[in-house]
């Protein structure tokens, strides 16, 4: 088993299978965000769960943070030893003759999305942390809503997110069917979760795009 | 057609390269690109210069040896074909080719724009194969029966002529396609059962050990080959694999 996981398609398929893992991850988080859209009220309780539940809290937010540190890693040593086993570049090559922008810059989409998380983790994610097992302090359970909103005040921060999620919507656009082939399916090859990648990869980050924009023009 | 080249001109393994610019004049629409080749190579000869070298053999697309990277497309721009099918009907008068040899590490230039693939044979020489008994009562392979679901898709898998065109304009340098391709001919077919788990860990192995890159599935070794081998042969390959380490 640690022979097929130092294989080139050992790795190929543990990408994939973080990759999964952190696109049901976002699917989640879109569906607990577009809430504040809707009620403060929901948007608090069901943050107030996630936030306070042992299962959520101690076993699905380490494996969230190895998925996501793997992935990323792995992303790097794999472009790394692609960019080696290249050799001497083309005078000229013409590579939107036969593949997409997407699936090409892969680690540039990373890259950005890369930046984004560290300012994403150091928006909620440090200081909640912080005030939950660091420096314990009593928290409200009514101010999930409030945090969020207030991130979004700076026009810049909504700029960057929104930016980083247009990243993220071409990252997902090859990504999503790229991790069925990697793991051996030909499933990302049909038409029907062609069409399934693409919606996903345009509604998910669209909805979190429109969640900050309206948490900015609607801040009182 | 009166047409600028610019060519890779490499002495030897060893020297460095360079593109450098020639013009040939009164070429045919009807030539093949290899005879327009021809045609540089007499005119060079005439002057004497020293010709171009590349790789070329059968001339009607089967042996995979004219490994050409013409305006920056493996065999140029055309589809489900090698170079010496590539015709200069698809160029115009005052056009300029650029031509490099296929490039990856595992491929290194040998002179020109010739490149060795011999790489390719090592990862056929690790698995490759099947076992027969030729004591004299070897069993007849149409004695066989085979869906023909699994002949078809083990014929297309089989029509690979190891040409490299997918290493060549894989942005990775991946040997995903030819390997899946090899892989997936015998995984069909009951005759290569028996070396199945062996076969993909060890070919797998070579790829790896022969220096080609990862695969992040582009798509575009199935787009340039010239046998339109499917990417469905690599997942094939990864399903192999995977069912070979657990």
């Amino acid at each position: 088993m640690s022979r097929f996981f130092k294989s080139s398609i050992g790795r190929k398929v543990a990408m994939a299978l973080s990759a999964f893992f952190l696109m049901i991850f976002l699917l989640q988080h879109f569906a607990i965000n577009i809430l504040s859209v809707f009620s403060a009220e929901l948007f608090n309780e069901v943050s107030h769960f996630m936030g306070t539940n042992w299962l959520i809290q101690f076993v699905m937010q380490p494996v969230l943070i190895f998925a996501i540190i793997y992935h990323f890693i792995m992303g790097f040593v794999l472009e790394l030893k692609n960019k080696k086993a290249q050799g001497v570049p083309y005078y000229k090559n013409n590579g939107a003759a036969n593949s997409t922008w997407m699936s090409r810059n892969m680690i540039y989409s990373g890259l950005v999305i890369l930046a984004f998380l560290v300012l994403h983790f150091a928006d909620f994610w440090v200081h909640e942390i912080n005030v939950k097992y660091i420096n314990i302090a009593p928290t409200d359970p009514g101010r999930y809503y409030h945090e969020l909103t207030e991130k979004f005040v700076p026009i810049w921060r909504v700029v960057f997110y929104s930016v980083a999620f247009v990243l993220l919507g071409l990252h997902l656009a090859h990504g999503f069917t790229s991790a069925f082939q990697s793991i051996g399916s030909t499933a990302g090859r049909k038409r029907a979760l062609q069409k399934l990648g693409k919606a996903y990869s345009i509604i998910i980050p669209l909805g979190f795009i429109i969640i900050a924009l309206y948490h900015h023009f609607n801040h009182h | 057609m009166n047409l600028t080249l610019k060519i890779w001109r490499q002495k030897d393994a060893s020297s460095k390269g360079q593109m450098v610019d020639y013009n040939v004049t009164d070429i045919s629409e009807h030539m093949s690109f290899l005879e327009m080749m021809d045609v540089l190579n007499e005119q060079l000869i005439d002057v004497g210069e020293e010709p171009v070298v590349f790789d070329h053999d059968c001339r009607e697309g089967i042996c995979g040896m004219c490994s050409m990277y013409i305006n920056g497309q493996a065999h140029g721009p055309d589809r489900a074909i090698t170079t010496c099918q590539l015709h200069m009907r698809t160029f115009k008068d005052g056009d300029t080719i650029t031509i490099e040899p296929f490039r990856a590490a595992a491929f290194p230039v040998i002179k020109d724009l010739v490149v060795d693939r011999s790489a390719f044979e090592r990862i056929q020489q690790a698995g490759g194969y099947i076992s027969v008994n030729t004591s004299g009562n070897t069993q007849d392979a149409n004695a066989i029966p085979i869906s023909k679901y699994a002949a078809d898709e083990a014929m297309d898998a089989a029509t690979c002529i190891g040409c490299g065109a997918c290493v060549a304009t894989c942005k990775n340098s991946s040997a995903m396609l030819f390997v899946g391709a090899k892989v997936s001919q015998y995984a069909l077919l009951p005759q290569g059962q028996i070396e199945a788990a062996d076969r993909v860990r060890n070919m797998v192995e070579q790829m790896d050990l022969e220096g080609f890159g990862n695969c992040t599935n582009t798509g575009a070794c199935e787009v340039e080959c010239p046998k339109g081998i499917s990417l469905d042969n690599i997942a094939r390959m990864n399903r192999e694999l995977i069912k070979a380490s657990v």
